[in-house]
């Protein structure tokens, strides 16, 4: 059977068919070869370049943000590693059960943890827990869930947390400047990421690190100017004043006055840069740089400082105060009291508008403007700071009589207290204005001549007879030191023109009168009227309290020592 | 009996002591070398494919061992018991068919399984070879050429057993089956005009199937073959992967253990089905060059084995088997390059998986068993 059916094969089948076939089959095999040729050498870049982009990552290696620190080196933000915990929701798991033992690492429920993976079932990043201690990192990824990840980062902290919180800002979450000296400094602290080239599988997970391309550059330090104990000090005393007056805000600078640093900056609210609410929004500014206020009296020794430059007066020169009452064009300037006449150091001493008006309207409205341009206002204080502002001087063309004598107690000009405190420290170092700066200065600035010495000389007595029993500010005085200083208290616009009832409560001083070193200017924002309001009562008491304490701690050597023995024979006498 | 015959058709030739040992057990040692060879490149890509899971490779090893044997025995069989057996092989596969549309195990969204409780059974790889063997039975009965009518019974023969795979449904394994089925009609002499006709009626049916026949999934596959990068998350996404890894490649591949389509999980499937586009980039074109070199040596082995059978029978077999094969290679190849659209046909004696690697084995048994039991007769 076998032996016919295969006679019958080799006469009737036709072999050429296998060998046909055999053909095929090579052709098919030429084909196949052709197909990987064209995928394999003709599209290999391209395909190349695509199996690349699925598992090679260029990622950031976080750069260690630089520290700020206070003029003696005191911490005021330090970078801390911390790690956070993300996932890809499309590779996770959906079950809570999964999450057990990372609910209890990350301190969040293993239901809520599935909840925002679920709920981000189109992505593939979400932060389960940011900014954990960095201890927890080994014990998440041994782990091993799938999707989930740790990755490295650094935590912004503030020591001084609300003493410096409006000086020193804050950074976001991803570790960016966004207030205060962070914002401002941002590039010089944020220091350069590195970059590293690593394998990632289809789970996202980082297998291996192929390339480290780039090594983070840490950001450098920044050493403030800021006194941090003088800062702590300033703000306690301002917020305890703010309190007792039950005011809106405050404000405090203390100055270098020759080197225009400044050595303290504190505001009313603050908040905690360590831990923001949304509340803390509105304090987040520097008021002490960032909010204009009509300087009211405290204007007034730079009119009286034009003055004497213009030769015109003297500082014994008599000025008949008119019964406290003048007439400019249809308005009336007032005095609180009938001063009758005084000199112009009397002028400065009682504080009389009428007195300083009397006296700015003999002067040229150009030489005015001028002057007041000099010594910095309407301009910018140097600081850098974001969002400092320049406040306005009006040009003296614009100025009719009573716009000329109101400038002179310090309406119709917005300032900001720093640019106030620049000015004093002017008059305070012989007349030089140096540029303002929150950064440690090594050397000392020249700045620029505005005034003579003669001229800031005579200006610093006045001042200094503000601050005794005949002046405005007896509450400024400081044993031991000789303090001069002005205070000014001022209406505050409110809806419809200057309110009653709204105040703001100055005062600018320069201790000690001897050898002047510190300037300070306290601003208190609408005070409770029934606990007085005045300059001399609200803002005077911390200027007094801030500046003994630092006069004390800078090792500044009291100039005042013969009244010493007597006000301790007072006191004394007193207990008695 | 046998044994005597063998050591008389070989005394005319040169002899070595190997040749000697492979003839005794009736091993064709040409296709033995190719086999060989075949299975240690594939353990050797699984190893990468598998991440290096010596649990994997074990059981692939075990796998090969049982499927080695198997060939052994059953190229011992004589091919005229093979023959002779041909209506029962593939009368009880087709009770398996039947069974397993009754009573069977579901995998995957299909009903592919006989369980024994012991172990599971695949009944349509057992038609790989039972369809050919049945429609060779059937031709070698009769004079070749073969009339009208014969076809239209061997079609029948092809398409009940097609028709059950088909419905599990499993469109990979139907193809193969029927191919092996109508290679056999090819080698008996039809007339082209018959093969003409044949692939005008399937140009004609193939409408028909796509509409009333074919479910979603299998449509959605031809779709997603059409035009991958319509879909490059869901169903295209086998497809470009693997396009990528085997473009990546290039031209001497990215070395072993070294692909990083494979390796970082992104290409699926990498194992099994798409086990070519590991292999072809982490050895490149060069590596696929020599793939390819080794599957046509074994197939020009295997035609040669065809041609030189002796009976109508084992001559039909051979070819039919030898060309199955190649379907396989191209089929898959095709696949995973993106050539064809995605159907469940692994890479013969390379991917990893015990089923198809027994059949294929059995298949190469028929081959060296037809071979080695030649009668040489001397003109």
């Amino acid at each position: 059977m076998t032996q016919k059916n295969n006679n019958e094969m080799t006469n009737n089948s036709p072999a050429w068919r296998y060998y046909m076939v055999i053909a095929a089959m090579s052709c098919v095999a030429v084909f196949l070869s052709y197909r990987a040729l064209t995928i394999q050498v003709m599209e290999n870049d391209f395909l190349k370049n695509e199996g690349d982009a699925r598992h090679l990552r260029t990622i950031l290696l976080p750069a260690h943000r630089g520290m700020i620190s206070d003029r003696n080196g005191e911490v005021l933000a330090i970078s801390s590693p911390v790690v956070s915990v993300w996932a890809n929701p499309q590779a996770a798991p959906k079950e809570p059960s999964k999450y057990k033992e990372l609910a209890e690492l990350i301190e969040i429920s293993e239901k809520n943890i599935s909840q925002m993976i679920a709920g981000k079932q189109d992505k593939e990043f979400v932060y389960l827990r940011r900014q954990m201690n960095p201890t927890i990192e080994d014990n998440v990824r041994a782990l091993k869930i799938p999707g989930i990840s740790v990755v490295r980062e650094f935590k912004r902290y503030y020591p001084a947390a609300e003493v410096t919180s409006q000086l020193v800002g804050f950074t976001d979450i991803d570790d960016k400047g966004i207030e205060g000296v962070e914002l401002q400094l941002d590039d010089f602290l944020k220091g350069k990421p590195g970059q590293d080239r690593v394998v990632k599988d289809r789970m996202g997970r980082i297998i291996d690190s192929i390339d480290l391309l780039e090594i983070p550059e840490s950001g450098k330090n920044v050493e403030l100017s800021i006194d941090k104990r003088l800062q702590y000090i300033a703000y306690r005393e301002l917020k305890k004043q703010v309190q007792a007056h039950n005011a809106a805000t405050g404000s405090l600078v203390l100055m270098n006055v020759h080197t225009g640093e400044i050595l303290a900056m504190v505001n009313e609210p603050s908040y905690n840069p360590n831990r923001i609410t949304k509340s803390d929004a509105p304090n987040f500014r520097n008021r002490a740089m960032t909010d204009l206020i009509e300087p009211g009296s405290t204007i007034k020794p730079f009119i009286a400082a034009t003055a004497l430059k213009s030769g015109m007066f003297s500082s014994h020169t008599l000025i008949e105060t008119n019964s406290g009452v003048l007439k400019v064009g249809k308005n009336y300037v007032k005095d609180t009291h009938d001063y009758g006449d005084l000199d112009l150091a009397g002028v400065i001493a009682k504080s009389s508008n009428v007195g300083i008006s009397l006296v700015a309207l003999q002067l040229s409205k150009e030489m005015i403007w001028e002057s007041l341009s000099d010594f910095g206002f309407g301009e910018l204080t140097g600081s850098q700071f974001p969002g400092e502002r320049k406040g306005m001087l009006p040009f003296f063309g614009e100025w009719d009589e009573f716009e000329q004598a109101t400038l002179a107690f310090g309406y119709g000009i917005s300032v900001t207290p720093l640019q106030l405190a620049q000015a004093y420290a002017m008059i305070a170092n012989g007349g030089y204005l140096k540029p303002v700066t929150l950064l440690k200065r090594d050397t000392t600035p020249k700045g620029k001549q505005i005034l003579s010495e003669e001229v800031t000389h005579e200006i610093m007595l006045m001042l200094e007879s503000v601050v005794t029993r005949e002046g405005t500010a007896l509450q400024a005085d400081i044993p031991g030191y000789r303090v001069a200083g002005k205070t000014g208290t001022a209406k505050k616009i409110g809806k419809h023109g200057y309110m009653d009832k709204n105040y703001l409560a100055m005062f600018a001083g320069v201790a000690p009168v001897s050898n002047p070193q510190l300037v300070a200017v306290v601003v208190i924002d609408d005070p409770d009227i029934k606990t007085g309001y005045y300059g001399g009562v609200v803002a005077a008491p911390v200027f007094s309290r801030v500046v003994s304490e630092a006069l004390r701690l800078l090792d500044i050597a009291p100039d005042d020592v013969h009244e010493k023995p007597l006000r301790i024979a007072q006191a004394e006498g007193s207990m008695h | 009996m046998a044994r005597s015959a063998l050591s008389q058709g070989f005394e005319s030739k040169q002899k070595t002591g190997a040749q000697d040992f492979f003839q005794s057990f009736h091993i064709d040692w040409p296709l033995m070398t190719g086999i060989i060879i075949l299975c240690v490149l594939g353990l050797v890509v699984l190893y990468s494919a598998s991440g290096e899971d010596w649990a994997t490779m074990t059981r692939q090893m075990v796998w090969l061992c049982i499927a080695l044997t198997v060939m052994i025995l059953t190229a011992q069989i004589p091919p005229h018991h093979l023959e002779f057996w041909a209506p029962w092989v593939f009368g009880i596969g087709l009770m398996f068919l039947v069974l397993v549309l009754l009573f069977g195990d579901v995998g995957k969204g299909a009903q592919r399984w006989l369980n024994f409780g012991l172990f599971r059974f695949q009944p349509s790889e057992m038609m790989k070879f039972a369809v050919p063997m049945m429609v060779a039975w059937y031709m070698a009965t009769k004079p070749l050429p073969p009339s009208t009518k014969r076809i239209m019974v061997a079609l029948l023969i092809i398409l009940i057993p097609v028709g059950l795979i088909a419905k599990q449904p499993d469109l990979g394994t139907s193809l193969l089956v029927a191919s092996a089925g109508l290679f056999v009609l090819l080698l008996t002499g039809v007339s082209w005009v018959l093969i003409g006709g044949f692939l005008v009626t399937l140009a004609a049916v193939a409408p028909v199937v796509w509409f009333f026949y074919m479910h979603d999934y299998q449509r959605q596959r031809v779709l997603t073959f059409l035009n991958p990068e319509n879909d490059p998350l869901g169903s295209g996404y086998h497809i470009i992967q693997s396009k990528i890894a085997i473009g990546s490649g290039g031209l001497y591949g990215k070395g072993w253990l070294n692909g990083t389509q494979s390796q970082l999980d992104f290409l699926p499937e990498r194992s099994t089905d798409f086990i070519f586009a590991v292999f072809a980039e982490e050895f490149g074109l060069v590596g696929v060059v020599g793939l390819l070199a080794v599957y046509l040596y074994i197939i020009f082995r295997g035609m040669i084995i065809a041609v030189q059978a002796q009976s109508t029978f084992g001559r039909l077999l051979a070819g039919s088997l030898v060309l199955t094969f190649m379907v396989y290679i191209i089929v898959n190849i095709g696949m995973v390059s993106g050539l064809l659209p995605v159907v469940g046909v692994p890479l013969p004696l390379v991917s990893y998986g015990g089923t198809s690697l027994v059949t294929l084995m059995i298949a190469f048994g028929i081959l060296m068993s037809i071979h080695t039991h030649r009668k040489l007769l001397t003109s």
